[in-house]
């Protein structure tokens, strides 16, 4: 019965998404508030019915009713509560019905905070939003209905995806939808920009919020996937340059492109159209990698059951809202009006260059992603395009971009003063260059992108802290008074400053890696292995049982100097439910590097291991972090909220006002 | 600077990082394109040792062996050709004989092959796409037969 209510409820919420797709733009186009207003509750009541029905897809899971379908094929008695859960969302109809709650979440915060916007506008918007919500509404209950029943009910499931029982199914997949599908803001706002044909300062204050939010969860879900990959793969790598992974990095590149040109629309009304195009781009990515991902084309751990009929589904849905967007943009573009002037030499000039760089990048990750599969429909030749494609030309261009990222904090608005800016970053750039040659100087055979790299990702950090720094010191003073010009700087300063040191802090923890160990063995137990500044070895070998599978565990001592630091327990684990079988790597966290120890088989009492010491490894996902606080840090400023209620000055008499 | 100067400095700068760009993407794809073959196309294509390639098929049944130091020998068939490969480490969970397999690495000599990379399928439900359409090719598959 509750999963009657789950269908009907989806059911509901596509005619509602029909609805808003339908009657705002139809008011808008007619400026006629009453129809505007319909917006509104269809999109707050879209997201209470997709709620409705999540929540009984998750109570089908939870008490594993195998009468459905879905939970009959992914679920499974002994699995443990949490991954019942998160189960939800580890198979196809699952995790689009979550990435559809999210798109209903983020359809109900506009609806909520829209108020303030323009009346067209907001019907625009809402009804672009709707627009998107019934394709995938109809997706899902046409091809993807999570609700299908099974008669007769078998007596025990299938279980879950054994590599998917982990914590990651529960943090990665909604953070990265939380990203994927906050663009589709992004991409309303543009679309509806284009249908009225005006696009000022103010459209640039309304989407930014929106974009910092979903880049800033993009930026968390794919250091997630990276981290999780990392640990449960067992061969220590963290980027594969899969095209899974590529079609979450290309919105990404797309997204940051945009969060930073909308910020001199904002401030300077310059590149209307050009960051229009990018708010188009960066969800047409976002719909690509769903498609990509979605749609069984790629071989991937992402791909669950391939079926042509879905592939062609979200192939149309592709077309439709890419197309249909580039139209309107080819169509309406030339009515948006040009913005301001400002010199090459400029906040403004450095931010295009930024521009440049993460579009041809992207551009690039976008060939080496696209090319193989055109070629295979094209000519039948089966070929990957490999890592160091995408490291000559991605990684190339996003290190020059590094190179750039402390000039475009230290330039002015309009016009900047190049020497200046190039004498203000001088300590930092003598710092990043000593670093260099100390480590060069002290490395032994490795990549010399190494050291280079590590160079610069000191130079980006002090970089982004000196511009902190000389705006906080002019010429000296106490400490207080330097707290209180702390408190002064608006918040969007310190969130760019936090995000390029985030950059830094994880291009650092990437260069580190070329100074890391590595061994593949065969152990016998007490035998010890040098593994970068450390000693391992295996104390024991034992058997033990889990809730829903055996496990081989091993147990390692790590030991430096003699004394014993970690002690780690890699294992082997059989799933019987599925006759498959894991490894789950043991990793401990020393001085922010990691010692990584994954086992293979067991021959002649000895055991097959892979040793790993990855120093500072963990700054990769630390800078990601960082990078996404300084988005929030952004998005907490209030002076870039249009729509957020004055702050009530009686209750916060104490607090200075903030400057601006 | 006029606003004619000023767009047409933008376009430079534009034009020299796509360029850029460009040049290394070409030189780059150039070295990086990894054709996939079956153990017949490699036969019938008469691929010149020393290509880096992936290569997929089936663990052929009673091929495999496992000698000191994880390095490990088996034999890639689709039925109808074979490529003898070895490989020295650490392999997938789901690797063993008789399942679809893809390695990647260089064909050393006409049916020796030496993998760096081997990649099995993440679940037992389903088979890398590539080995199935090989396998297809060679008429050795059955739909629903899975492995």
């Amino acid at each position: 019965m509750i999963v009657e209510i789950g269908h009907y409820a989806l059911t509901l919420a596509l005619a509602l998404a029909l609805v808003q797709a339908i009657v705002p733009l139809w008011g808008a186009a007619r400026s006629d508030e009453g129809l505007i207003g319909v917006a509104q509750s269809t999109a707050i009541g879209q997201f209470a019915a997709v709620a409705l029905s999540f929540a009984a897809l998750v109570e089908a899971h939870l008490v594993s009713d195998f009468s459905v379908l879905n939970v009959a094929e992914n679920s499974h008695t002994a699995v443990p509560t949490i991954y019942k859960i998160t189960g939800v969302w580890g198979n196809h109809e699952g995790s689009m019905l979550l990435w559809v709650l999210i798109l209903a979440v983020f359809g109900a915060l506009v609806a909520i905070f829209a108020r303030a916007l323009p009346p067209v506008l907001r019907g625009n918007v809402l009804g672009v939003q709707g627009l998107i919500s019934s394709a995938f509404l109809a997706f899902i209950l046409i091809t993807s209905n999570p609700f299908a029943r099974l008669d007769p009910a078998p007596f025990e499931g299938r279980d879950l995806n054994p590599v998917l029982q982990d914590p990651g199914l529960a943090i990665h997949p909604p953070l990265l939808y939380l990203g994927y599908v906050g663009f589709s803001i992004v991409f309303s706002f543009a679309a509806a920009a284009l249908i009225e044909g005006r696009v000022d300062a103010a459209w640039a204050r309304f989407v930014r919020p929106f974009a910092l939010i979903a880049w800033s969860f993009l930026t968390l879900g794919i250091a997630m996937g990276s981290y999780w990959a990392y640990y449960t793969l067992g061969w220590g790598g963290f980027w594969f340059w899969d095209p899974v992974e590529n079609a979450s990095l290309m919105p990404w590149l797309a997204g940051t492109a945009f969060v930073h040109s909308v910020a001199v629309m904002e401030k300077r009304e310059a590149l209307k159209v050009w960051t229009v195009f990018l708010a188009i781009v960066a969800f047409s990515f976002s719909l690509l990698g769903t498609f990509l991902v979605r749609s069984g084309v790629l071989t991937s751990v992402h791909a669950f059951a391939s079926d042509p009929e879905r592939g062609v589904f979200i192939l149309l849905i592709l077309a439709a809202f890419i197309g249909g967007a580039l139209a309107l943009f080819a169509w309406r573009a030339p009515l948006l009006k040009q913005g301001g002037l400002f010199a090459p030499i400029s906040r403004e000039g450095a931010l295009v260059l930024n521009n440049l760089f993460l579009t041809t990048s992207c551009a690039a990750v976008m060939l080496g992603t696209l090319y193989p599969l055109a070629l295979e429909q094209l000519t039948g030749e089966k070929i990957t395009v490999g890592a160091p494609f995408f490291n000559m030309t991605c990684g190339a261009l996003l290190i020059a971009l590094c190179a750039v990222i402390p000039f475009g904090q230290s330039l002015a608005w309009k016009r900047g003063d190049l020497l200046g800016a190039a004498q203000r970053l001088a300590i930092a750039g003598a710092a990043g260059l000593c670093v260099a040659v100390a480590l060069y100087a002290a490395m032994s055979g490795g990549p010399v992108l190494a050291p280079i790299g590590a160079g610069l990702a000191i130079y980006v950090i002090l970089g982004a802290s000196s511009e902190i720094a000389a705006r906080l010191w002019r010429g000296g003073a106490p400490f207080s008074v330097l707290l209180a010009r702390a408190a002064g700087l608006p918040l969007s300063t310190w969130g760019a400053a936090v995000a390029h040191l985030g950059v830094g802090v994880t291009l650092l923890g990437l260069a580190m890696t070329g100074f890391g160990a590595e061994t593949i063995a065969s152990m016998k137990i007490g035998e010890p292995r040098v593994v970068g500044p450390y000693v391992v070895a295996f104390e024991s070998l034992q058997p033990r049982v889990g809730p829903n599978y055996r496990e081989l565990v091993a147990k390692a001592a790590i030991r430096k100097g003699g004394a014993v630091v970690a002690t780690v327990e890699p294992s082997k684990r059989f799933f019987p439910a599925r006759e498959m079988s894991t490894t789950q790597a043991g990793i401990v966290t020393l001085d922010l590097g990691q010692i990584y120890i994954s086992i293979g088989d067991e021959n002649n009492g000895a055991i097959a291991a892979r040793l790993y010491w990855k120093p500072l490894v963990t700054l990769i996902w630390i800078g990601a972090c960082v990078m996404a606080l300084g988005g929030a840090l952004s998005l907490a400023d209030r002076r870039l909220r249009i729509g957020a209620p004055a702050r009530a000055k009686a209750a916060l008499a104490p607090q200075p006002t903030r400057a601006g | 600077m006029t606003r004619k100067g000023r767009r047409l400095t933008l376009i430079g700068v534009a034009l020299c990082v796509v360029a850029f760009a460009v040049g290394l993407g070409l030189y780059a794809l150039r070295d990086s394109i990894v054709f996939f073959y079956g153990p017949s196309e490699i036969a019938e294509k008469n691929v010149q040792p020393g290509a880096r390639l992936r290569v997929g098929g089936l663990v052929k049944p009673g091929t495999l062996v496992r000698s000191a130091n994880e390095r490990i020998s088996f034999v890639i068939t689709d039925n109808a050709h074979d490529v003898a490969v070895t490989y020295q480490g650490q392999v997938p969970d789901l690797f063993r004989e008789g399942q679809g397999v893809v390695a990647e690495g260089v064909l050393e000599a006409p049916g020796k092959f030496h993998a760096d990379t081997i990649l099995a399928k993440h679940d037992e439900r389903y088979m890398p796409r590539e080995v199935v359409d090989a396998l297809k090719k060679q008429g050795r598959w059955q739909e629903g037969g899975g492995t």
